[in-house]
């Protein structure tokens, strides 16, 4: 198999192939139904297929927006949480670095010290597309507490020494500018050109912009100057320290090295993968300038890990996902990307396309409003909820006086769905406060059986019935063998989150729980006098016996002795934890699949979210030239086993005739396979009079095909035979 | 009796210059000599060579300076083209002649604009009379910039008939210089390497590994205060260098692995002192060599890694099932024999990086764009490399940038035993 294009080329070729084909399914990326355009337009109707508004389309479209916009706001706020203290370590940093500068130390231990640029190097892990949100917040915070002056530098703005500079003194100028506000007459606005780019003249800027705050004292710059300080150090952010050449970011260390002593400067190094990076990019003559400090910041499994956590495995929002969509982010993030936005992108996708396409998820909301809007279900709506196959195997069960009702009493039938959500509701409090617990005790057996991430027993309980599961038997089998504080801190550990959960059945549990803590220390007491005893008289009988054959034989005895011994009362009371701790498993963890109504609260329909977020650019390719019916819908095009229809796009039929071509393809041959095709079903009769001789037109539709294909990069001009391209795709070598 | 000597300065200003620059009298007094008296015409064009940190800037400014020769002063790695190197000097020309007066903005862009606006500015000061020095800092950048630069400073007081001479510093040697079509030969001059004697016991350890002058100053004043501990204690008196040596030579050479190296930063290993603790709880940069990647970037990697240090030619040995029993020996070419770890890596396509993936990924992997960008974010993160990307229509080519030692630590993550799939290591 050959392709010959780079992905970035690729998207560029697939795009051209969208144009071409204006009827396009989406196979990729995200389609364009997404958020943002809907949000924008402020249209329902987009979710509408109808004209009539039976399935509450505008209803649910509202709901999709307001939960959306709950999801965001707690997105924002956790990851927030999460950078708090790395963003106050550099901040610390940061006021650390430049403390000499403003004392103007005259010392040479410090002269000496303060030649280096202090540096920061930050180490954000691989995933890039989050960084954009680290950077922010911090230039945010930065430009709150430290410093105006934040300059965030690219590497592909910056190709040479001198386009960063442009760039830095853009940046830094016209924050200054923005700062103050722009009725300032003496802060003329220089356009960019003008100004001569280079270290000097920044460090005037800097001068005459300090030395402005320091005099102008009145009204308006109070408030900044109290803020920052007298001479705010100039923060400079790259944000891929990878892309940069060594040359540009040397240039530069070198160049404001000799002015770090009339320009506070201090520097950021965004790093991606390892610091290792600093060492190859820079010699040590240039490191040598550099004061660098290391800060890292929370690996992206453990922020996946926290999101997880606050988004799904909590009662706050209705919806919730299926186990396989689950596993598909999931997988994805850990497969591919390692990219906390995109899960959330993702998440984001399932919330938009299960309330465009499941009609009963208006229902699908908090639950003071089920109520209200059960009761005003349309007729349709009803029936929608009649053909739920979850629905259908309730209402199997039931005796049937009620199965009647069921079927044909809209109002009963509200009435019992609401019944119905509000259990589920009960059902997913309860299930989050034991998957709790029970991650509590799967989280420390050796080699985790269940997974070590609390998502991992997620799924497997979303799955099946998780106590059917051979892992399920083997963690439980392993928690019997757990010694006496592991199983005490656990227990403990579990009364705190059933005391804690809101669930009003757990106080029975809790109590429960409370009482083997009890046992246990009772336990203890009794045990501790009870092997004082025991170790003291054995050790006796030791001690008289000197000879080795009696020695031997003691030991053997008490090593008997212990084998066979009954089970001690400690570990009678374990298996009565692990017991109940089954039990209340089997009655809490029951897998949302059996629960009547799921569909409309999970979001399972997996194929749509593959579709929109593992793009397989090949396979729509070859699809869409191999089979054009398939995009454009139209009957004429539709061919069955393999021939080619004549009515297809040209570039469709030569594609064909290619593939059954080797690695060269004669042209001529192509040329005349092409022109049969095409002419085969317009004259069948009138083929004798030009057999030989190749209309024009057909001649240039077929050259216009070939170059089409060759601006796509199925083949290219070979030097190798005359008349004869290179095939370089699928089969061709 | 001064060193120094010379009838155009008073005595005091020599003195005083003399104890400025220590270990340098010698080249001081020859540079005195080519200047001459003030209004002297001197040399057209000196070039002072030496090593990192020989003291040429700080001699060269010293001696200006002190001796208030006007003079103008650029640094050549500042000011990188050519243009902004020319106004420069004349921007400084203007404004230590005019003194307050506000500057105008200059605008010079090339090399006979300069000469006419050098001559104005001249005219315009009060220096006829006196020779003007242009030091050029870095000077090897010179030879970045157009051809004609270079050698018209060189002869810049034939060009301007003024009074100027031009001193150029660099750390090269004046044959790299040397343009093909030749140019006026400027005077050369040796700074020769500091054999400082001081401190021994810091050279001891750092003079080995370190020759930069700047670098020792540094390290010296960082540690100084560690040094004179015991004193302060009361342990030891000034002259007990044996019990200061004992106290300093663990600390110093801890210093040569951590901070030295940049390893951790100055103000880390300033806190490390205060607070008496150990190094080791501080990890420098390099031990922060995990990265962590997805699950597939990671076969990917490994995919290139093979690729790269793999000839074509044992791929059907690697990853075919029934590719027969092939001896090493037997079937390698004789260039082959040499290890191709020491050759580094070599350039593959794209379609081999995935044929290799494919094979070495248990499951299926569907070739989807996320496959693809991948790719790409390993480039731009620099454990791929792309190489020669200017004919689009060939599939491009890769290389993989990361060591045995990393590469192997990814594949331990994978439970994917690499060695066995190297045929280096066969």
């Amino acid at each position: 198999m050959k392709w010959p294009l780079e992905p970035v080329r690729l998207m560029f070729v697939l795009k051209s192939v969208w144009g071409f084909f204006a009827v396009f399914q989406g196979c990729f990326v995200f389609k364009p139904t997404t958020k943002k355009r809907r949000l924008s337009e402020k249209k329902a109707h987009d979710f509408r297929s109808t004209s009539d508004d039976s399935e509450d389309t505008e209803l649910r479209f509202v709901t999709c927006q307001s939960l959306w916009n709950q999801v965001k706001s707690e997105t924002q706020r956790i990851q927030e949480d999460l950078n708090k203290q790395l963003l106050e370590n550099l901040v610390s940093f940061l006021s650390r670095s430049h403390s000499d500068f403003q004392e103007k130390t005259t010392e040479w231990t410090c002269r000496m010290k303060f030649r280096e640029i202090p540096t920061a190097a930050l180490v954000l892990g691989v995933n890039v597309t989050d960084h954009d949100l680290t950077f922010r917040g911090l230039s945010d915070v930065l430009q709150d507490n430290i410093t105006p002056y934040v300059a965030l530098l690219e590497a592909k703005d910056c190709p040479g020494i001198k386009n960063l500079m442009q760039k830095l003194m853009g940046q830094l100028m016209n924050c200054d500018i923005d700062v103050d506000s722009l009725e300032d007459e003496n802060c003329v606005q220089v356009s960019q050109n003008k100004i001569r780019c280079s270290m000097s003249s920044l460090t005037s800027w800097y001068e005459s912009v300090t030395k402005k705050t320091d005099s102008e004292t009145p009204s308006k710059k109070r408030n900044s100057s109290s803020r920052h300080w007298q001479s705010p150090p100039v923060v400079v952010i790259f944000k891929d320290m990878e892309s940069f050449t060594t040359k540009v970011l040397q240039d530069f260390i070198v160049i404001s090295s000799q002015h770090i002593h009339e320009l506070p400067l201090v520097l950021i190094f965004g790093i991606a993968t390892s610091p290792m990076i600093i060492h190859r990019l820079l010699p040590h003559s240039v490191s040598s300038l550099l004061c660098i400090e290391l800060f890292q910041s929370l690996s992206c499994k453990e922020h996946l890990s926290t999101i997880i956590d606050k988004l799904l495995l909590t009662s706050r929002f209705p919806f919730k996902l299926g186990e396989k969509v689950l596993q598909v982010l999931i997988n994805i993030f850990l497969y591919h990307d390692f990219s906390v936005q995109n899960f959330i992108k993702g998440f984001q996708l399932c919330i938009v396309e299960h309330f465009y396409s499941q009609p009963l998820s208006v229902l699908c909301c908090q639950l003071a409003d089920i109520k209200k809007r059960a009761y005003s279900l349309s007729h349709e709506q009803c029936e929608n909820i009649r053909r739920l196959p979850s629905f259908r195997r309730y209402v199997e069960k039931q005796e049937s006086g009620k199965q009647v009702a069921l079927l044909t009493n809209d109002c009963f039938l509200k009435e019992e769905t609401e019944k119905l959500l509000e259990d589920l509701h009960v059902y997913h409090e309860n299930y989050v406060s034991i998957l709790r617990c029970l991650h509590v005790f799967t989280s420390s057996l050796p080699k985790y059986p269940l997974g070590k991430q609390i998502r991992e027993l997620h799924c497997a309980c979303l799955e099946n019935r998780v106590w059917e599961t051979k892992e399920y038997e083997s963690s439980l089998q392993l928690a019997r063998m757990l010694n006496k504080t592991d199983l005490v801190t656990m227990l403990q550990q579990c009364v705190e989150i059933l005391m804690s959960s809101s669930g009003k059945e757990f106080d029975k549990a809790a109590e429960k729980l409370k009482e083997f803590l009890t046992q246990f220390q009772n336990l203890e007491v009794a045990e501790a006098s009870q092997e004082r005893d025991v170790s003291v008289s054995s050790q006796k009988e030791l001690q008289k016996k000197t000879d080795l054959y009696h020695l031997q034989k003691t030991l053997l005895e008490l090593k008997e002795s212990r084998r066979s011994k009954k089970l001690t009362k400690f570990e009678m009371l374990r298996f009565e934890v692990v017991d109940y701790i089954d039990s209340l498993v089997r009655k809490y963890l029951v897998p949302a699949d059996d629960r009547t109504l799921h569909e409309i609260v999970y979001f399972n329909t997996t194929t749509v979210l593959r579709g929109h977020l593992n793009a397989a650019p090949r396979t729509a390719l070859h699809t869409a030239l191999n089979n054009p019916h398939w995009y454009l819908k139209n009957q004429a095009l539709k061919c069955d086993g393999g021939g080619i229809s004549n009515k297809a796009p040209d570039i469709c039929i030569v594609y064909k005739l290619h593939l059954e071509c080797g690695r060269l393809i004669n042209l001529v041959d192509w040329l005349e396979a092409f022109s049969t095709v095409v002419t085969a079903a317009e004259e069948p009769n009138a083929d004798a009079a030009s057999s030989d001789q190749v209309d024009d037109t057909i001649h240039a539709r077929f050259i216009r095909a070939v170059s089409e294909l060759e601006l796509l990069g199925f083949i290219k001009p070979s030097k190798q035979k005359t008349d004869h391209v290179a095939r370089l795709t699928w089969g061709g070598c | 009796m001064p060193n120094l000597e010379h009838p155009a300065y008073p005595a005091a200003d020599l003195l005083h210059l003399e104890s400025l620059v220590p270990c340098r009298e010698s080249q001081v007094s020859t540079l005195l000599s080519i200047f001459g008296e003030r209004q002297q015409f001197s040399f057209p064009s000196v070039f002072i060579y030496g090593h990192t940190s020989s003291g040429k800037t700080y001699v060269m400014q010293t001696l200006l300076t002190t001796l208030q020769l006007p003079h103008v002063f650029v640094n050549c790695v500042e000011y990188f083209t050519s243009r902004l190197l020319l106004e420069e000097i004349l921007i400084q020309l203007q404004s230590c002649s005019s003194g307050t007066e506000q500057t105008s903005p200059v605008h010079c862009d090339t090399l006979n604009d300069f000469v006419r606006l050098f001559k104005q500015a001249v005219a315009n000061r009060e220096l006829q009379d006196q020779t003007l020095y242009i030091v050029l800092d870095r000077a090897e950048q010179l030879r970045e910039m157009e051809a004609n630069i270079l050698p018209a400073f060189l002869r810049l007081q034939e060009l301007t008939d003024r009074n100027v001479t031009v001193i150029l510093l660099s750390e090269v040697v004046w044959e790299l210089f040397r343009p093909n079509i030749g140019c006026f030969e400027p005077f050369t001059m040796y700074f020769p390497d500091f054999y400082a004697a001081y401190i021994n016991i810091l050279l001891g350890v750092f003079y080995m590994v370190c020759r930069d002058l700047k670098e020792l100053r540094h390290l010296a004043a960082l540690n100084f205060a560690k040094y004179c501990e015991p004193v302060v204690r009361g342990e030891a008196n000034e002259r007990d260098t044996r019990k200061l040596w004992k106290n300093i030579e663990p600390h110093l050479k801890k210093a040569m692995q951590t901070v030295y190296l940049r390893e951790i930063s100055s103000s880390q290993w300033e806190r490390l002192q205060h607070d008496g603790g150990e190094p080791g709880q501080l990890k420098g940069l390099s031990a922060h060599t995990h990265v962590e990647l997805p699950y597939y970037s990671k076969f990917l990697l490994i995919a290139a890694y093979l690729a790269s240090y793999n000839p074509v030619r044992t791929d059907k040995r690697f990853f075919l099932k029934h590719h027969g029993k092939i001896r090493k020996t037997n079937f390698m070419k004789k260039h082959e024999k040499t290890s191709n770890h020491l050759l580094g890596p070599k350039p593959f396509p794209l379609d081999r990086l995935l044929a290799i993936l494919y094979s070495i990924v248990d499951n299926r992997v569907a070739p989807t764009a996320n496959i693809f960008s991948q790719i790409t974010s390993l480039v731009t993160l620099q454990l791929l490399s792309m190489v020669g990307q200017n004919d689009q229509l060939d599939g491009p080519r890769y290389k993989c940038t990361v060591s045995l030692d990393f590469i192997r630590a990814i594949a331990r993550t994978v439970n994917f035993d690499i060695i066995k799939y190297l045929y280096d290591f066969l």
